[in-house]
């Protein structure tokens, strides 16, 4: 049979892919350039039973989401950067909580209301550090219509595996823009759900580390009674400060993401194996940069590009390998130098680093970047 | 390597040329099995204003989803035509309508005319059809997709009641075009 194919914004992927991975809750509030994703949900959620709700501000539909996640809900928000930043006390609540949601970014110029019609990149690091304390994050940037659409099935799957937010993170461009997709058949895509406790409800505690690094989490309103609070808190789920306890609930969440790198890690190799040139770059840029080589290439410049898929965890083993194969590395990214910090910290100086960042509303073109490349070589 | 072909129309919010880009896009990439990104501009120039919507299509995959060279230009005002042609691939095709666009630019490209939106007022019968008329002209001047495959890609977004009304807008706009190339 034919597939199932469709024009639909990235926007619209994404809402779209959230339905296939069996997102049943979105709690938003409208944002430009995010907006699609709400508008699409509002219109098919209640065509299977979802719920949809626009709250009265982004801090209420975090809290939406967190609470109708608890219930057993797949639970989205979309949102871009002021949103985002209202969001964060809440990600925190969902950090330490453990309760798993999807959080899709769908980029702007900022800081506060910034362009709210320009693309950007410069959430990178809030994807990471947005909210305080030591925390895991894991944060996936898709490129195409319809990689947004599976990223964001994935992003589901790795928020119910490891108990935590994921963020989805978009841009302005990608967000808005149409490709044609290949909607998948269900089952087609692997869809994974959150572990049911494997106890009576009497034995049950919420965060028993015996279960290992990710305790089942039971459904809020089941007969499973549990105490939730955003304090560090032991198994049983009620606060203390015991500092054996806390030490260990810390060093445990931020392992559920560590000890899993390779499950979470998903990375795109472009003409890498002989290149002198590394351009490493996410969402849109990548495909500024997968032009540039492609010209490159023709011109016989030994040029490639690596694309975190994952943004967070940030794939830092295999650009650690890299970096000592080629010359140098560029970065292009719509901000004023964050993913070049991590690419930084990981290659330690083992090879040229160099960034190019844009910050006036208009994407880094392909030209740009193989004049910088030509600048470098 | 693939083949890049770039595609603008451009003219006044709410003259429904991001939807032509899109039916575009559709005839492209759904109707035929070629590559497409739709694209356009957002924010206070896509509410009045020069607006542009832009349609990229390959027969790989596409990678910058943005216009570089433009090889065909559609601008239905005088403002639309002075802000966007610079990025017209030389020797490339620009498309006018003579009555909103009094002073055409100059430059390295073919350019065509016709009274578009006059058109669709008087020989087609509905003004808001303009950007179906001019969807019709572009395909005819840049062939890139098939006659038929524009015409099933209008078809498909249009209520019944429209149907012969767009039909006829879309080719009127074809005929149009094809006369000025013949």
């Amino acid at each position: 049979m034919a597939k199932k194919v469709a024009l639909l914004q990235g926007n619209e992927a994404c809402a779209y892919g959230a339905l296939y991975a069996g997102c049943d809750f979105f709690g938003g509030y409208p944002i430009t350039p995010s907006t699609e994703v709400a508008e699409v949900l509002a219109k098919e959620l209640p065509k299977t039973g979802g719920k949809f709700i626009q709250m009265e501000d982004e801090i209420a539909a975090m809290a939406s989401v967190l609470g109708a996640a608890l219930t057993g809900s797949k639970a989205l928000t979309a949102s871009s950067g002021p949103g985002i930043s209202l969001k964060q006390e809440l990600i925190g609540y969902a950090c330490i909580a453990e309760i798993p949601c999807v959080i899709v970014n769908v980029m702007r110029g900022g800081p506060s209301t910034g362009m709210p019609t320009g693309p950007s990149q410069s959430d990178i690091m809030q994807a990471r550090w947005g909210t305080h304390g030591d925390h895991a994050a894991i944060a996936v940037a898709p490129a195409s219509c319809q990689e947004i659409f599976s990223e964001t099935v994935r992003a589901f799957n790795l928020a119910e595996t490891y108990r935590m937010p994921v963020q989805v993170l978009l841009d302005e461009i990608n967000g808005h823009m149409r490709e044609r997709i290949e909607l998948p058949e269900p089952g087609e895509l692997e869809i994974l759900n959150r572990q049911a406790p494997p106890v009576s409800p009497e034995q049950y505690l919420p965060f028993d580390p015996s279960f290992g690094d990710v305790p089942p989490l039971a459904a809020f309103g089941s007969e499973y009674r549990f105490h939730i609070t955003g304090l560090n808190k032991a198994a049983d789920g009620f606060p203390t400060t015991k500092a054996r306890l806390v030490d260990a609930e810390e060093r445990r969440q931020i392992r559920k993401v560590e000890a899993n790198r390779d499950k979470i890690e998903k990375n795109e190799e472009y003409m890498v194996d002989d290149a002198e040139i590394l351009i490493v770059a996410i969402g849109t840029i990548s495909r500024s940069a997968r032009h540039a080589v492609n010209e490159l290439r023709k011109q016989g410049q030994k040029v490639g590009l690596f694309r975190p898929i994952t943004l967070w965890p940030f794939p830092e083993r295999r650009i650690a390998e890299l970096a000592g194969q080629v010359k140098a590395i560029i970065v292009p990214e719509m901000n004023l130098g964050q993913m070049i910090l991590e690419v930084e910290r990981v290659t330690k100086g083992a090879c040229d680093l160099h960034g190019i960042g844009r910050v006036d509303g208009e994407p880094i073109s392909p030209s740009q970047i193989m004049d910088k490349v030509k600048e470098v070589c | 390597m693939s083949k890049r072909y770039e595609i603008r129309f451009s003219g006044a919010g709410g003259q429904g040329l991001i939807t032509a880009g899109i039916i575009l896009a559709e005839a492209a990439s759904i109707v035929e099995d070629q590559y497409a990104v739709q694209s356009q501009s957002y924010g206070p120039e896509a509410r009045g204003g020069a607006s542009k919507s832009e349609v990229i299509i390959s027969d790989g995959p596409i990678d910058y989803p943005k216009a570089t060279l433009v090889d065909a230009c559609l601008a239905l005002t005088q403002e639309a035509a002075d802000k966007y042609v610079d990025t017209i691939k030389p020797g490339g095709l620009l498309l006018l309508d003579t009555d909103f666009v009094k002073k055409p630019p100059a430059g390295d490209f073919k350019i065509y005319r016709f009274p578009i939106i006059n058109t669709a007022k008087n020989d087609v019968g509905r003004a808001i059809v303009a950007n179906v008329v001019a969807l019709g002209a572009m395909v005819a001047l840049t062939g890139i997709v098939k006659r038929e495959s524009g015409e099933k890609a209008v078809l498909s977004r249009v209520p019944e009641a429209f149907v012969e009304l767009n039909k006829k807008a879309y080719n009127t706009g074809y005929e149009r075009v094809k006369a000025l190339l013949d």
